[in-house]
């Protein structure tokens, strides 16, 4: 391979000369993170609006003239396909694996830079090709972000034309773009660690977006072969997912085929990404709550375990998405256990979350405050969803707002939660310069009591039957008035916490320039990306000498050592060898 | 069971001499990194493959679906033209395997003549392919006309797209050699172009096998599937 940056450095680095291949053709794993993400921030802004738009339509029907059923449809495909795969899978893997995972494992870069290039450039390519289905004629696509067939491709769903078309395409450039930066991220970690980083000495972080990574090489595939047939049946009139069908009045070409098929496809894809997207958040939130509580993770090879075990297991329980679709019992019976079983490693890691906080010496900065506030919100989706992994209660429940809730409290406010604590944890590394502390409050309060204000009133009126996907609600007699009124104070919150994320990207930008210097390690953390020698690090991030590992990444609050933390880089003291494990780090 | 000792050990305990690494982390490893990265892509492809094989199985219990070998009138009933793809396929693979010796053996003429023989044969398995398609057009055999036709189209496409991408890499392995002018560094990643066409003719030999299937085995394998 050309260009090879591993950690040995039998290779020559060569540091980039020019604007263009330091900034846009760059082969450095910290500026293809920031293009990363600034890219996936980007198509999250814009879906961020698409809710809005949504909201402004539930909250106050009638109202707004612009917003039609088309349009409200294609906003809800569009705003949850791009905050799953578009912004969270990007900004994780593609932004935050990309950072962190060299300087985490002490390597120089990506095993394979040229091609972690490509990984950018190709997901930049899928996300012209979405964005451009808002200019096609009949706009994009608003069958919904699962996609089902046959209403997908069918004359009447909105954007049946062309944009499903440039939604599927889009999907499997984007799922080449991921296999090229996955294959980068496991390979990286299983080959470039530095010397003494054994796997069990990694940093959380690293095992989330390792495992997340693996997950996805095994999961997309699932996504990028239904959308190879949906194609298929749209373009060629194959007849794979279609069965036959009667639309307006006409008998259409296809027949025989499997709506139900392309089920199981999506959600066998569909389920792992949900831990796609939580196991890098379950690993970045352990790291930010050891530093800033000042003690060991509680049950470290715990975590590692739940970790393994979550990634397996969310293979096995894809059809809890389908009780509705109609299945055998013993199917239902099966996919609700193993729904059941899943919660144990991820309740494990609750509670060990929980007992780092336990007697720790808690310092309240804004990681921190989001790291706990997503505790709350990731325990409370997480109990919603013990309850709709039940058959008997799914089918009641499943297509009102209840699910919506859920969902979203799981896997949009936690994983986001996460983000932001990331995003502050690591910005003094990122930049070299703190954040403004109170804009930060500020940032955290709005958007998690906002986000409560959204969400616990919509599982309400879940309870009372609204149903989901609907336009407008008309006159329906078991809905009461006041879940209007609900709508219209969810509503109002949505906007509130959507504005204040204003906030946060002023605050990004201020500090840029006017934050205090950061200095190095300002957190005081263990875990190499602190150690280099350079804030923000340079090309190459360790200078001549790569770092040896002689710990794990936990040494908080050691006895009989002057500072609080020991770096993963300190060789081991005579004294420490002789006074055994500390205390309370058993797993 | 190397994983589960790893999972098991205690990175919290200082075992053994004070400041001793644990993993001893030198020479030039790419070579190993672009295995690993290979076995990850067999994976991948795996993945894809196997998942359509499922579906094809799935779709093949409703009733219209046709196998394409069994009566008299279907094309691969008798599947000679199929086998003659299969053979230019496998002496590609074979070809490739020859380069491979000859640049272990630091021979360049050998090397050259299994390279070039191994992109021909692959361009025309390529041509035999699209060639057969064109037969079955011939016949009525549409992509459309039937889900198991379908299924041929569509698995030889990805078969072959696969087939290409491996083309390109081979092509920017061969260049980038050339350029560098150094032969002996043609080895190791000739080896996972070999490993990789040799994969792709095992995937095929999956794809002949199920797709010149009769009903009986098709149904079989799918009731083994639980459709």
């Amino acid at each position: 391979m050309q260009n090879v940056a591993i950690a040995d450095q039998t290779v020559e680095l060569h540091d980039p000369q020019t604007f263009i291949t330091k900034y846009v053709w760059s082969q450095d794993h910290k500026v293809i993170a920031i293009q990363y993400s600034l890219t996936a921030i980007f198509v999250g802004l814009v879906a961020l609006v698409l809710s809005g738009l949504m909201r402004l339509q539930l909250g106050f029907p009638d109202t707004f003239d612009f917003i039609t059923p088309s349009s409200y449809l294609q906003f809800v495909t569009m705003h949850g396909m791009i905050m799953v795969v578009y912004l969270l899978t990007a900004l994780l893997l593609g932004g935050f694996g990309n950072y962190m995972i060299p300087l985490m494992i002490g390597a120089r870069d990506m095993v394979f830079p040229f091609m972690n290039m490509l990984s950018f450039w190709v997901y930049l390519l899928s996300v012209i090709v979405l964005m451009a289905s808002f200019f096609v004629p009949g706009g994009p696509t608003g069958a919904g972000w699962t996609l089902y067939p046959p209403q997908a491709i069918l004359e009447g769903t909105p954007g049946s034309d062309w944009g499903i078309i440039l939604m599927l395409v889009s999907l499997a450039i984007f799922i080449v773009a991921f296999t090229m930066g996955g294959l980068n991220y496991v390979t990286t970690v299983i080959q470039a660690r530095t010397h003494g980083m054994t796997m069990m000495r990694m940093p959380l972080t690293i095992w989330g977006i390792f495992t997340a990574t693996i997950l996805g090489l095994l999961a997309f595939p699932a996504l990028l072969v239904s959308a190879i047939m949906m194609l298929f049946d749209k373009i060629l009139g194959t007849s794979f997912f279609m069965p036959a069908l009667v639309s307006l009045g006409e008998n259409l070409d296809y027949s025989g085929g499997s709506p139900v098929l392309f089920q199981h496809l999506f959600w066998f894809f569909g389920h792992p990404e949900v831990y796609i997207v939580a196991l890098p958040a379950f690993g970045m939130v352990s790291d930010v709550l050891a530093t800033h509580a000042r003690k060991n993770i509680f049950g470290y090879r715990m975590m590692v375990w739940a970790i393994v075990g979550i990634g397996g297991l969310s293979f096995v329980v894809w059809a809890h998405h389908m009780y509705v679709s109609g299945m055998h019992p013993a199917f239902g019976f099966f996919f609700a256990t193993t729904t059941l079983i899943i919660a144990v490693p991820t309740a494990i890691k609750v509670y060990n979350w929980v007992l780092t906080l336990y007697r720790g010496n808690i310092q309240l900065t804004v990681p921190m405050l989001f790291a706990i506030g997503f505790i709350f919100t990731f325990t409370h989706g997480g109990l919603t969803g013990l309850f709709l992994g039940n058959v008997t209660i799914d089918l009641p429940l499943s297509d009102t707002y209840f699910v919506v809730a859920h969902f979203h409290m799981v896997m949009g406010v936690s994983p986001v939660m996460v983000l932001f604590a990331a995003v502050y944890h690591w910005y003094p590394l990122f930049t070299g310069r703190m954040f403004n502390e109170k804009l930060g409050k500020a940032h955290f309060w709005l958007t998690f009591l906002g986000a409560y204000a959204v969400y616990l009133p919509m599982h309400y009126i879940g309870l009372l039957g609204v149903p989901r996907r609907y336009f407008a609600m008309g006159t329906t007699d078991f809905i009461p008035e006041s879940a209007f009124t609900l709508n219209a104070s969810i509503t109002v919150s949505a906007l509130i916490v959507g504005l204040s994320q204003l906030i946060f990207l002023y605050n990004l930008f201020w500090s840029l320039r006017y934050g205090k210097p950061a200095g190095h390690n300002p957190w005081g953390a263990t875990s190499l990306e602190w150690q280099t020698p350079d804030v923000p690090p340079h090309h190459g991030n360790w200078g001549k000498e790569l770092p040896v590992v002689y710990r794990w990444a936990y040494d908080y609050g050691v006895p009989g050592v002057e500072q609080d933390f020991i770096p993963q880089n300190h060789p081991v003291t005579d004294a420490e060898h002789t006074a055994g494990e500390p205390e309370g780090s058993k797993a | 069971m190397k994983f589960f000792k790893t999972l098991g050990t205690k990175p919290w305990l200082h075992d053994g001499d004070v400041g001793a690494v644990a993993v001893d982390y030198s020479g030039p490893h790419i070579d190993a990194a672009s295995r690993i990265a290979l076995r990850f892509i067999l994976v991948v492809v795996s993945v894809i493959f196997f998942l359509f094989i499922i579906t094809f199985l799935a779709r093949s219990q409703y009733p219209d679906f046709e196998a394409l070998s069994g009566a008299p009138w279907q094309p691969f009933t008798d599947p000679s033209r199929l086998w003659i793809n299969t053979a230019l396929l496998a002496l590609a693979s074979a070809a490739m395997q020859l380069g491979v010796s000859g640049a272990r053996q630091g021979k360049l003429n050998m090397t050259v003549t299994g390279i070039s023989s191994a992109v021909c044969f692959t361009v025309l398995f390529i041509v035999a392919q699209l060639d057969l398609w064109m037969h079955l057009q011939s016949m009525g055999f549409y992509i459309n006309s039937n889900p198991a036709n379908s299924y041929f189209y569509m698995l030889t496409a990805i078969h072959g797209l696969h087939i290409m991408g491996g083309l390109i890499v081979l092509t920017n392995v061969v260049f980038r050699v050339w350029y560098d002018n150094s032969p002996e560094s043609l080895g190791a990643p000739l080896q996972l172009c070999t490993t990789y066409w040799h994969f792709l003719l095992g995937v095929w030999l999956v794809l002949f096998a199920l797709l010149t299937s009769r009903p009986e085995t098709i149904n079989a394998l799918a009731a083994m599937c639980g459709f």
